[in-house]
């Protein structure tokens, strides 16, 4: 069997499809704006937290990594209604990502929360800093520095995450690659398209990220 | 909650407990045959991007392009585009080998990512060492770099797979009879959502954490003994 690639086809529909695009980047700012104060939330708590609320915190972060987003997302979206919470499936993929995401970030930001040394805090209190200044002067700064690139390379996973949210019906990049498929019948064409999109979408963000990263944080050497 | 006991008695019968454990099987299946194969053309690739081993530029520059192409497609489009290939090349090939083959490729990229940086760990005057006793490039890799590399290796790679069996979730689009499809059959025969994604989850979860568990044992051995 021979079968000719036929790009033509497709070619309308590349606008149709950079919507998609910009819908899976909000998907994905989202989950990782809600994600990042759920994890700059959790990592808190258990760094500094009292005991007991450390082991549900454990016990959250746990669960949402060791099981797949895909399987969260269906549980939130199918089984919840049962009991009277009915989500629209945008929102469900948006909370279930953003779920995950502050699992990870939880473990991304409790590293970073260890690596601030005893000694730097105290030698900014020999200097007569006070509480507010030390945090502002000395540990973000550091946190800032240790934490962005982990933290830049999980926005470029969730980015090609929101790839999920078309199994749900959202129509993003994939979910219009499906439409378009279901339209034109081009299937390798079109999802070809897709994976290019997404490889541009990825490498645009890295490169942001890397300029910010070189400028702001003054950091040396790659993100993801 | 008082429903779902209700039903767990009649969700929990001989055949539906086959039938997860069939799936639950092939889940595990589909991810260690991805694995393994996506270990060995990974650690390929790796081998190809290495200088001292490849000193055909455009060979190394064509592994970067594919391990910097292919981790960047996300795994369900990864999936339609070798599901597709595969129709349109003619292969009759079945949903487990398309299933397989989309985890291979992905684990590959990655793999190749967590392998390069293992051997890039081994600092360069181990290989003009090895070069200066007249090993060639495999030579050295096999007796010099790799039983130094490994440690550095592993613990990534087996986190990294541990990922990809979460992955695997997603070939339930392609109709591979794995958990998560498992589930949703389970869902439309009549039980509750809560119950066949409850369960799934917790089997997901068994899975996922012993590995993991396996992996960070396995990491505090082969932490490197740094005063010996």
């Amino acid at each position: 069997m021979s079968y000719t690639l036929q790009f033509g086809q497709v070619t309308p529909y590349l606008g149709y499809l950079a919507g998609g695009a910009w819908l899976a980047l909000q998907i994905a700012a989202i989950a990782f704006a809600v994600g990042w104060i759920i994890g700059l939330f959790c990592a808190s708590v258990l760094h500094y937290g009292p005991r007991w609320a450390r082991l549900p915190i454990r016990a959250y972060v746990v669960f949402f990594l060791n099981t797949p987003l895909l399987v969260q997302i269906f549980f939130i979206y199918f089984a919840l209604p049962d009991w009277g919470l009915v989500l629209e499936s945008y929102t469900a993929v948006a909370i279930g990502m953003a779920l995950n995401a502050g699992a990870y970030m939880t473990e991304i930001q409790r590293a970073g929360f260890n690596s601030i040394r005893r000694e730097e805090v105290e030698a900014a209190e020999t200097l007569g800093f006070t509480r507010i200044q030390s945090i502002r002067y000395v540990i973000l700064p550091h946190i800032a520095r240790v934490l962005y690139p982990p933290l830049s390379n999980q926005y470029i996973i969730l980015t090609m995450t929101t790839s999920i949210a078309a199994i749900f019906g959202v129509e993003e990049l994939t979910g219009r690659a499906y439409n378009i498929n279901a339209q034109t019948f081009r299937s390798l064409e079109v999802f070809s398209i897709a994976a290019v999109y997404y490889i541009a979408l990825t490498l645009i963000a890295s490169a942001v990220l890397y300029i910010v990263g070189r400028t702001v944080f003054r950091i040396k050497g790659s993100v993801f | 909650m008082g429903a779902l006991f209700e039903e767990a008695s009649r969700f929990f019968t001989y055949y539906n407990l086959i039938f997860l454990g069939q799936a639950f099987a092939y889940t595990a299946l589909l991810s260690l045959v991805g694995c393994l194969a996506g270990f060995c053309f990974g650690f390929g690739l790796a081998l190809v991007r290495n200088r001292h081993i490849v000193s055909f530029a455009p060979a190394r520059y064509a592994a970067v392009l594919f391990v910097e192409l292919f981790r960047r497609i996300p795994f369900l489009v990864l999936l339609m585009v070798v599901f597709f290939g595969f129709q349109l090349a003619g292969f009759d090939a079945s949903m487990f080998t398309v299933a397989a083959t989309t985890v291979a490729l992905s684990a590959a990229a990655f793999s190749a990512e967590n392998i390069r940086a293992g051997l890039e760990s081994v600092h360069v005057n181990q290989w003009e060492a090895a070069e200066a006793m007249n090993m060639g490039g495999l030579a050295a890799l096999r007796r010099v770099v790799l039983p130094q590399a490994w440690r550095v290796i592993i613990p990534p790679s087996m986190t990294y797979a541990v990922g990809l069996v979460k992955n695997t979730s997603i070939a339930s689009q392609i109709g591979v009879l794995e958990l998560t499809y498992a589930a949703k059959i389970l869902n439309q025969k009549g039980f509750s959502a809560a119950m066949c994604f409850g369960t799934i989850l917790i089997l997901y979860f068994v899975l996922c954490y012993s590995l993991n568990a396996f992996a960070a044992a396995m990491e505090r051995r082969l932490a490197a003994p740094r005063h010996r």
